[in-house]
């Protein structure tokens, strides 16, 4: 015997913790972390509605199974693209990249890393 | 309160007070570690829930791949050991962000709270072989595009550290 109200304010918080992370960072692997941190609270709401019953085909763990293995393909990809930005422009500050094109100083700068 | 109420208690405390200090930190490996705390309270979590498959496979694909890559990607774009003040931001800034995740939080809770009742509800028995029976007839198609799907971010990882490699060669 459970009461549901736990498990579903552990889920709420991950997510808003997780916003919090992704909007508070500027390193970009640092926002990855907040990304994950949301796709978990995701996954805790899916396997506390598959253990309370009423789930036909066993979807509560099974769609979380599936969330994990996308986190896991997301990752991989967002990472590959951090690693490549880093080797392009030696910084992986997401206010900076953000900022670049409106600055010609800022584009010059790293037209010479290049 | 229940048993299994104390367990999950403990269980989603730990996750929570890590999530929040993996978003908190200065020191950018303290907070992939807290990141690895925080994902193995989940794994707790859904072990309480009952859900053991779920939860194992949580500690292997999260604590045990994702975890060694984000930490791998921390290394390979030098991350200092100490505290790296370069990359905090601005306190309204922070405000601002805890404002909207605080927000989030609340929306949710306000619709997850009428769902969850007052009185407690029994656990459902989760048979792994039900799950293994159910993921290979019902969800087989889902399946197939995932395996597909982590080619192509196999392929796509490849091709972007490939792409970055030559652009930065032949660049003046």
């Amino acid at each position: 015997m459970i009461h549901l109200l736990l498990p579903y304010a552990v889920a709420a918080a991950l997510v808003g913790i997780g916003t919090y992370g992704v909007l508070a960072r500027r390193n970009a692997v640092l926002v990855l972390i907040g990304i994950e941190l949301m796709l978990g609270g995701a996954g805790l709401l899916l396997v506390t509605a598959g253990s309370v019953g009423g789930d036909r085909w066993q979807a509560g763990n099974v769609l979380t199974l599936f969330i994990i293995t996308i986190a896991a393909a997301e990752v991989v990809l967002a990472l590959a693209v951090i690693v490549a930005v880093f080797r392009r422009r030696d910084n992986i500050d997401i206010s900076i990249t953000s900022a670049l094109p409106a600055s010609a100083p800022a584009a010059a700068e790293s037209g010479e890393r290049r | 309160m229940t048993s299994l109420d104390l367990a999950f208690a403990g269980a989603g405390v730990v996750t929570l007070a890590a999530a929040l200090l993996a978003v908190t930190t200065r020191h950018l490996v303290h907070s992939a570690l807290w990141l690895v705390l925080s994902l193995g309270g989940l794994a707790g979590c859904y072990l309480v829930l009952g859900a053991e498959l779920v939860a194992l496979v949580q500690v292997l694909v999260y604590v045990g791949a994702v975890v060694v890559l984000v930490i791998f990607a921390l290394m390979l774009t030098r991350a200092p050991i100490g505290p790296s003040p370069e990359h905090t931001t601005s306190r309204l800034h922070r405000a601002l962000a805890a404002l909207l995740g605080g927000g989030v939080t609340a929306l949710l809770l306000a619709v997850l709270i009428p769902l969850a009742g007052r009185e407690a509800v029994a656990r459902a028995p989760v048979d792994s072989a039900a799950i293994a029976g159910d993921l290979f007839a019902t969800w087989v198609w889902p399946f197939e595009a995932l395996s597909l799907l982590l080619l192509l971010a196999l392929i796509g990882a490849f091709s972007v550290a490939r792409l970055a490699g030559g652009r930065a060669q032949g660049a003046p």
